[in-house]
């Protein structure tokens, strides 16, 4: 608690400037694309909120891993509390997604298997909060929302993966790679990745906010517990 | 304001959307942790606890 207590202060400051930073640069400084026009400008945050929703969900199964095999208490609520975290991601870009593609596909909505599975995370993300919520022994809690986060893995793994090995999507392949050839041209590329960076900021300082805000709820019931037995 | 042409609602709206969603996380995030270290001190006070940070 005091180590993420003295980091989250520089922690947000990073994440404010970066966010702000790529946001502003990417929606005034940049050309529009000669084919998307200026709906290009979207992908500043359609593109790190997926990352991130995928990359939540990973960091919701590490913890869940950590928590069955060393029973470690924090690793459990660090991944209950990236939950809601990474369902707003996942929600960002569903629906910077649709706004996205209504222009330049014709519709809102395609059941392309990209679009699909990360309908499919975001219905894992709401059941794994809604588990948490709905099961009162909290240790009996973690188990059971850490085998649902195991489950879920294979649609956050098909979310990223699918534009490889699925052709008969509308979705197009990934805008960033570390091939140079496939990625965007550069004068979207650098804010793209200030952007990308804002987002994995903000992701920590949201859960490290989150995580301590469960250990004090813990903490808090486990002293009132204390207090009821010796009375 | 940069000129965004045709596509000018798509564009804003999906901004609009996203910062209301970042934002209403973000609010809510800070409300539950003023909460919880609000609930942890009356429970300290209650039960003589000893202060975690």
């Amino acid at each position: 608690m005091r180590l993420s207590g003295r980091v989250l202060p520089v922690l947000s400051a990073l994440a404010a400037v970066s966010l702000a930073a790529g946001l502003v640069w990417g929606f005034f400084f940049t050309p529009d694309d000669y084919q998307q026009g200026s709906t290009v400008k979207i992908i500043y945050l359609h593109v790190p909120a997926a990352l991130m929703a995928i990359n939540a969900w990973i960091m919701m199964l590490v913890a869940s891993l950590i928590w069955f095999i060393r029973r470690h208490h924090v690793s459990a609520l660090a991944a209950r509390a990236a939950a809601p975290v990474g369902a707003t991601f996942t929600l960002v870009a569903l629906a910077t997604g649709a706004i996205w593609g209504q222009p330049m596909w014709g519709t809102w909505w395609a059941w392309d298997p990209r679009l699909t599975s990360f309908l499919i995370l975001f219905v894992f993300y709401l059941g794994y909060i809604a588990l948490w919520e709905a099961v009162e022994d909290s240790e009996k809690a973690a188990d059971l929302t850490a085998a649902l986060c195991m489950v879920g893995s294979v649609f956050a793994l098909l979310s990223r993966y699918a534009v490889l090995f699925w052709n008969q999507g509308l979705h197009q392949g990934a805008s960033l790679s570390l091939d140079k050839e496939e990625n965007v041209a550069d004068v979207f590329y650098q804010p793209l990745l200030l952007s990308i960076a804002g987002f994995v900021l903000l992701f920590v300082v949201l859960v490290l906010i989150r995580t301590r805000t469960e250990i004090r709820l813990r903490r808090a019931a486990a002293l009132d517990q204390r207090g009821t037995a010796r009375a | 304001m940069p000129d965004l042409g045709t596509y000018a609602g798509a564009v804003l709206g999906a901004y609009g959307i996203s910062f209301a969603l970042l934002g209403g996380l973000v609010a809510l995030t800070l409300l539950r942790a003023a909460r919880a270290k609000k609930a942890l001190a009356a429970a300290e006070a209650r039960n003589g606890g000893i202060p975690n940070d």
